[in-house]
């Protein structure tokens, strides 16, 4: 997918401004916040899981070499054929060949993030092959126009239901339904020939399990099974993080993913696929095509931002945040939204194609807190701040002014006199009340807030008026 | 393309400082994570019976009591008719032998099509920490007669339920051989399917409507 997200702050003002967005994100804001809430109240051991979950996660990728290979050796074994991708562009060729070797017209796809991320759609168009987006969220983007995403597991979270039956109603030329369940089902309607005709299922992968050389798929719809169990061919991209080493460890990613997700105990499908179907299996591909792709995972590994790896993409640090919650999924301008895309997208796509994402945060730090593998989220966008400066990628106004505290700071009697000017000059910015409306030079802070007016003192002057009293106080 | 291959786990190695005396450790660490198959905090196995029934109802399936095997034609007729559903079923093979027609039910015994509005099967185990039915894949178990058909019903033995899902990994492991082993695990199913009640989709608003692809209902007949 092409990043946008240079336009970060444009897009943030066209999304703010746009009134019909607003009461879409306004009607689910803080509902999958609640239900995580209650789906983990209602857990006794949350926090263990959460702790066996984030060791499970570290130690595949303290060997993650080793881990890829255990699972490479173990998926051939049992039929399936293992190719790697250097990133997404690479990925789509080689899904474009599997389709020529096979024959292939029609592929159903299953959500897949790294296919977002590689661009797959455009690129099977090109080789002549129609991919079919199955997942209703992902179906209704690919009919209006190959729309991006505009959350991880909840992708048209942005759109109302008058939008989607005015879409329906146009691609499907039937009459315009407004009821959520008929527009549902008409979906499940004119989606089914397709899931019975395609030769190729495409699907994601929440987890590839070392001990059997499976692919772990979780899904509420259904469709991640019927991608997976009618075509010919079944292929499988993902990224080579993925990898976890036992059944028991799935087990317990399980506990935490939908929680953290949807606040379901489980979803409805969880299915874990293991080479192609064997000589008398009524139903199955007849082959399996794993494509592990790294697209930047691997210069993470061994860094400063290795526990973004981690991420088991459950939405939590985007459900929680208050900025994406207010300027939506698309204002991100790539595949990856919220928090942990502020993190993978300077990472996957270069530091200087999403100079503010680092900053589009307050660092409250929810997402830190509730994300399942422990990813210090606010941290890591700090570090991507510092590095920003270091490369020069922070405008010069900035550079010059932390140079120039710097180095106030480091004189401690310049630094007093420094603050006190300042605080004289905030308190006579609010005139007497106890906040600031306007920030004289700073105006762009007070635009949505006001700025709470300092004491009148500062902590210095106070200290040093305490310490004169007590002084005063022992001679006495 | 072993270019490719080569080249990322050599990257991988690179970062992670990897020498031939970190390569035999990482190894080592690697086997004995395999072989100590560790398990994080586990559910209760306690009254497992009615933890399955309550939990499954919590994931919107039906669930009846069954007392014996042979008397699942006759509740799945009632079941039925009551549901105003139609009385025609893909029954998987291991429950053909079953009186179905003395219930009333006209049935055909094998993989469900596109066409079949009923499908029948049995459970490998059902899950009580969650109220899921965990189904493999093989010649008596086809997998789409739990997804294509409007109705999928299911016969699950009260001894099949176990407490979670690490339970019911050992217990395919001692059927299907182990996976991770020499032996390569040849009896493991091409596919495990976990099943927790009828399909949905909360895509549009955030509203949850059944049947999004799957079937619209999933009934369980806990059968002894
Ligand atoms: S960063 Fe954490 S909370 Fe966010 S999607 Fe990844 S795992 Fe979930």
């Amino acid at each position: 997918m092409e990043i946008r997200s240079m336009h970060f702050v444009e897009r943030v003002r066209q999304r703010l401004d746009d009134d019909e967005l607003q009461r879409n994100l306004k009607r689910t804001r803080g509902r999958n916040a609640a239900s995580r809430a209650a789906a983990v109240a209602a857990f006794p051991d949350f926090d263990a899981v959460r702790q066996r979950a984030t060791e499970i996660r570290r130690s595949v990728l303290r060997d993650l070499d080793v881990w890829l290979e255990r699972f490479e050796a173990k998926a051939t074994e049992r039929g399936a054929t293992v190719l790697w991708a250097r990133d997404g562009e690479h990925a789509c060729e080689l899904i474009a060949d599997i389709a020529k070797r096979h024959g292939v017209r029609t592929v159903v796809k299953s959500k897949s993030m790294v296919s977002e991320e590689a661009g797959l759609n455009a690129a099977l168009e090109a080789a002549g092959v129609r991919p079919v987006e199955t997942d209703l969220g992902e179906y209704i983007l690919q009919i209006n126009d190959n729309e991006p995403p505009s959350h991880i597991i909840m992708p048209v979270i942005h759109k109302s239901k008058e939008q989607v039956s005015e879409l329906f109603a146009r691609v499907h030329g039937t009459p315009p339904k407004t009821d959520i369940e008929a527009l549902t089902h008409e979906a499940r309607a004119v989606l089914r020939p397709e899931f019975l005709g395609a030769d190729m299922g495409l699907s994601g992968g929440n987890f590839l399990i070392a001990e059997t050389g499976s692919v772990a798929i979780v899904t509420n719809e259904g469709n991640g099974r019927l991608c997976t169990t009618l075509p010919r061919v079944h292929v499988a991209l993902t990224g080579i993080e993925k990898v976890i080493p036992t059944l028991e460890d799935l087990s317990t990613l399980l506990r935490i993913l939908p929680r953290s997700a949807t606040g379901q105990a489980l979803t409805n499908y969880v299915s874990m696929l293991t080479g192609p179907k064997h000589a008398g299996d009524p139903d199955g591909p007849e082959h399996m095509y794993f494509v592990l792709v790294d697209g930047g995972r691997a210069d993470l590994l061994g860094s400063e931002f290795e526990d973004m790896l981690r991420c088991i993409r459950c939405g939590a640090c985007m459900n929680h945040c208050p900025v994406y919650q207010t300027v939506g999924g698309h204002a991100y301008g790539w595949v990856y939204p919220g928090p942990m895309g502020s993190v993978l997208t300077p990472l996957y796509q270069g530091l200087e194609k999403a100079k503010d994402l680092p900053h589009a945060a307050t660092l409250c730090n929810q997402c830190g807190v509730v994300c399942p593998v422990s990813i210090p989220l606010p941290e890591l966008m700090r570090r991507l701040r510092e590095k920003q400066v270091e490369c020069g990628l922070r405008p010069w106004s900035e550079r010059l002014a932390l140079r120039a505290w710097a180095w106030v700071a480091g004189r401690p009697k310049l630094y007093a006199l420094a603050s006190r000017v300042g605080v004289r000059y905030l308190r006579w910015l609010a005139g007497g009340r106890d906040r600031i409306q306007v920030m004289g030079l700073a105006p762009g802070w007070t635009a949505q807030r006001d700025f709470p007016a300092p004491a009148a003192q500062t902590f210095r002057e106070l200290h040093a008026a305490r310490q004169a009293a007590k002084r005063q106080g022992g001679a006495r | 393309m072993s270019g490719t291959r080569d080249d990322i786990l050599g990257r991988l190695r690179r970062q992670l400082g990897r020498t031939d005396a970190t390569r035999a450790e990482a190894q080592a660490r690697v086997e004995a994570v395999l072989a100590a198959r560790q398990c994080g905090p586990r559910a209760p196995s306690d009254a497992l019976v009615e933890r399955f029934i309550e939990r499954a109802r919590a994931m919107l399936s039906t669930v009846e009591r069954c007392p014996a095997e042979s008397e699942v034609p006759a509740f799945c007729a009632r079941w039925l008719a009551a549901q105003s559903l139609p009385l025609d079923l893909v029954v998987a093979p291991p429950f053909a032998h079953l009186d179905w027609a003395g219930a009333g039910l006209r049935m055909r015994v094998g993989a469900a099509d596109g066409d079949d509005r009923v499908g029948v099967t049995g459970c490998f185990r059902a899950i009580a920490e969650t109220g899921t039915l965990m189904l493999r894949s093989g010649v008596d178990m086809p997998p789409v007669n739990s997804l294509l058909p409007e109705t999928h019903i299911a016969i699950v033995p009260v001894a099949r339920i176990v407490a979670d899902m690490e339970a019911a990994w050992a217990d395919a492991r001692s059927e299907w051989g182990n996976a991770g082993g020499a032996e390569g695990g040849q009896g493991w199913p091409r596919a495990v399917n976990f099943v927790s009640g009828p399909s949905r989709t909360a895509d549009i608003e955030q509203v949850i409507v059944l049947g999004a692809h799957g079937p619209f209902r999933v009934h369980l007949l806990v059968v002894g």
